[in-house]
């Protein structure tokens, strides 16, 4: 392997690769990030790979093993070049078909092409399918291209274009101008300008200081951060070199969540690469720049997302993590007290796109206040789930409706949620709004991290609000009273309404709860843990009111103010449901009407999950 | 049960001096016992001189560790917000009830342990569980109760 002496070397390298490359050779490149993996890609990947060979095709066509391409929903997603055939739902026994028509003779399978659901339409190419046709790629451009594991495969992608141009031509304080002119906002949450942050840092007179990369996607329903780690980990390295460089840094973490096990190990073999190729560690690139990289896996706990429970993880030898009070702010004192950087994941890897592309470039994306694209996951009751990147001020309708396909059923959108447990729901008739970090905030939520799980009118929102409230009163780390007491006791109160045994005096009393948590709490954590509830609060207040007035849960949702029945019309006597239930609550003879017993019946819904002809009745 | 010392010690040397990582120390004693056993708690904080409650404290502060013996098979249910509102409780319910043991427990034969995750990030294949790390989703109650392959 080769160890780059100098920004010429790498450039010349760079050029010998392209030569070799040809863009019109076929070859298949198969998705295989975590979403895809959990829909047997790497099953598929063999059995092709080996009819391939068997039939020696392998010598003129390859395949190449990709990142997240974003389109989960329809995995495992395979795409043939250079045609750009966009194959969906592959399973094993079509690698055969697909060797045999599309690679050795170029014919399109028809079956495995995309159908639009509402037209019924096949499309054939990866770009015209709305779900991407509406999205603005850049942090997520390279994921479908290129080997993860190759740093070769990254610097024949632009990779490190951005790193040498810094290089040579830019001092640190012309690097934190250009950050500042692009508007690039981090991107974790709370949308701080970053090269505000870098130049506080660097203006700090100190020797040492740290970059870190914050890498603990601790939202539940987040996963763009693993996507990027695990597609295009070189990015997030060739942005934190920039960043070390811009701040004078020599040394840098990456905290990675320890449920991403592919991200993980992809990283660690980008790190590998770069330090073999000098593009890591003592003298980068011959120029006398020194930055090394060292990897902290977490171990599940989600307040090591808030930055200083983050700096406390890594620091601590010992004892649990906790966050502590902020000024001093990590920029002056952050890691074992030294001036530090922390940026997410997207943020990291879209600095070298601003310095490759210039920040008018950056600039010219997004609205006023918010430049450039956000990655969404997005998840629930919608028929394309998957990870969307698109230009910020883009409305949440068109998210939704465009891209995600709408709803999936007859049944109607009631809100989205956004920012993961930390936000808060926008409803239906706001969805209007354009998605930036001013207006979500106006609107109750917040940009977060980019989770976005859509609901219908199924999902009840008290049981929302209680469901991310039990997660962040779970991870509370204990430290401060507000967070520590008042999660508890919000959420006690959350579940007698949706156990119907509370009163109208608890919606005040909830609502003072979290006025409290939000003003006395130490961290995000425990001052934001309220906005699901608050929102639910305020923009379904009519659902909260059947919880509590009429003991009704609208949805049908909550087990005390339900009850399950059979309908009589649609029970055909076949005995399934009798089987399913835990409680020995229904009975009935073969082929004659099933009755439940509402004593006995825990509505565990487990009737209604096995029955196949829809016959039980919640109300 | 006690543990071979061959085992433990490559792991303790891995992390002598170093000032930071004990998490991933853990991380690694747990990989190797799939839990953390006393006795290996006793010789990290003999050997690296790291106070037992101190060890204690991050194998409790953090979800990912386990002070208690591993059943032969792990089923971790998803219980992230996209799982949620496709049914994932329901999931639980179904696995719980199928295997008689809690969430966090292990049913007495030592087969099978049930555990929740807050999210594994393949909210588009969710409700979903992973079964000895593999991952299966789309999952119906009916369909979780099989890949226990035994009876109620």
């Amino acid at each position: 392997m080769k160890t780059f002496a100098s920004i010429l070397d790498m450039e010349q390298f760079r050029k010998s690769k392209l030569k070799k490359h040809k863009p019109e050779a076929r070859h298949v490149s198969i998705c295989c990030g975590t979403g895809c993996r959990a829909s047997g890609a790497l099953d598929v990947v063999q059995e092709l790979e080996r009819i391939m060979e068997e039939r020696g095709v392998d010598a003129e066509v390859s395949t190449k093993l990709t990142g997240c391409h974003g389109f989960c929903e329809q995995g495992p997603l395979l795409v043939v070049f250079p045609e750009k055939i966009l194959y969906c739902q592959v399973k094993v026994e079509d690698a055969e078909e697909i060797v045999t028509e599309t690679l050795t003779r170029g014919k399109i399978i028809e079956r495995l092409l995309y159908q639009d659901p509402s037209s019924g339409m096949r499309i054939s190419q990866e770009d015209q399918i709305p779900f991407y046709r509406e999205q603005m790629r850049l942090l997520l451009a390279r994921n479908g291209q290129m080997d993860p594991t190759s740093l070769e495969d990254y610097l024949g992608n632009n990779g490190y274009i951005a790193l040498a141009k810094v290089l040579e031509n830019l001092e640190p304080a012309e690097i934190i101008e250009e950050i500042k002119q692009s508007g690039l906002r981090g991107r974790g949450g709370a949308g701080f300008p970053a090269g505000q942050k870098w130049e506080i840092c660097r203006q700090q007179e100190e020797e040492i200081k740290y970059v870190i990369c914050n890498a603990d996607e601790g939202d539940p329903g987040c996963f763009q951060d693993r996507s990027i780690l695990e597609g295009n980990p070189f990015s997030v390295l060739e942005g934190m070199t920039i960043g070390a460089m811009a701040v004078g840094a020599s040394e840098g973490y990456i905290y990675v969540r320890n449920e991403y096990p592919l991200a993980l190990s992809h990283l660690e073999q980008a790190l590998e690469q770069a330090r073999q190729y000098g593009l890591l560690g003592t003298n980068i690139l011959g120029t006398g720049f020194h930055f090394e990289v060292n990897i902290c896996r977490g171990g599940g706990a989600f307040v090591c997302g808030e930055e200083t429970a983050l700096l406390s993880s890594i620091e601590s030898i010992t004892g649990e993590p906790n966050p502590r009070p902020r000024p001093p702010y990590p920029a002056t004192r952050g890691l074992w007290g030294k001036p530090t950087v922390i940026n997410n994941v997207k943020t990291w890897a879209t600095v070298p796109l601003i310095m490759e592309h210039g920040a008018p470039w950056h600039n010219a994306i997004g609205t006023e206040q918010s430049k450039g694209t956000m990655i969404f996951s997005l998840t629930g009751k919608i028929r394309n789930t998957g990870l969307v990147e698109v230009p910020m001020g883009l409305s949440l309708k068109d998210l939704v409706m465009k891209i995600g396909g709408g709803i999936p059923g007859n049944k109607q959108i009631k809100a989205v949620q956004t920012g993961g447990p930390s936000g808060g729901c926008v409803p239906e008739k706001k969805l209007d709004i354009p998605l930036d970090y001013e207006q979500l905030s106006k609107a109750g939520s917040m940009m977060g991290s980019g989770g976005m799980i859509v609901m219908d009118e199924s999902t009840c929102m008290v049981d929302v609000a209680r469901y991310f409230l039990s997660f962040t009163q779970d991870e509370s780390c204990g430290k401060c009273t507000p967070c520590r007491e008042g999660s508890k006791q919000m959420l006690l109160l959350l579940e007698q309404i949706a156990e119907g045994t509370s009163g109208r005096e608890h919606l005040s009393l909830i609502e003072e709860i979290a006025s409290s948590m939000q003003d006395g709490s130490l961290c995000a954590l425990g001052q934001l843990a309220p906005n699901p509830v608050v929102t639910t609060m305020r923009y379904f207040q009519q659902e909260y009111l059947a919880h509590i007035d009429d003991k009704t849960c609208p949805a049908g949702i909550c087990r005390s103010l339900i009850t399950y029945s059979i309908n009589p019309e649609l029970c055909t006597g076949c005995g399934r449901c009798l089987k399913s239930c835990p409680a020995a609550a229904i009975s009935g003879q073969p082929e004659e009407l099933h009755v439940i017993d509402p004593e006995k019946c825990t509505r565990c819904g487990a009737c209604r999950d096995d029955c196949r002809f829809e016959a039980i009745l919640v109300q | 049960m006690s543990i071979e010392r061959k085992e433990i010690q490559p792991i303790i040397e891995k992390y002598r001096g170093q000032t930071t990582g004990h998490v991933a120390l853990l991380q690694d004693i747990q990989k190797e016992y799939r839990y953390l056993p006393r006795e290996a708690l006793e010789q990290v904080s003999q050997q690296l001189d790291i106070p037992l409650s101190q060890l204690y404290s991050m194998a409790t502060f953090y979800n990912s560790f386990n002070l208690e013996p591993r059943g032969r098979h792990e089923i971790h249910v998803c219980m992230g917000t996209a799982c949620h509102v496709r049914g994932a409780p329901r999931i639980l319910d179904r696995l719980s009830q199928k295997l008689g043991v809690g969430p966090g427990e292990t049913t007495e034969d030592g087969e099978y342990t049930l555990e929740t995750v807050n999210c594994v990030g393949a909210c588009a294949l969710g409700p979903l569980v992973t079964f000895d790390g593999r991952y299966y989703g789309q999952l119906t109650p009916g369909k979780a109760e099989k890949l226990t392959g035994r009876k109620p």
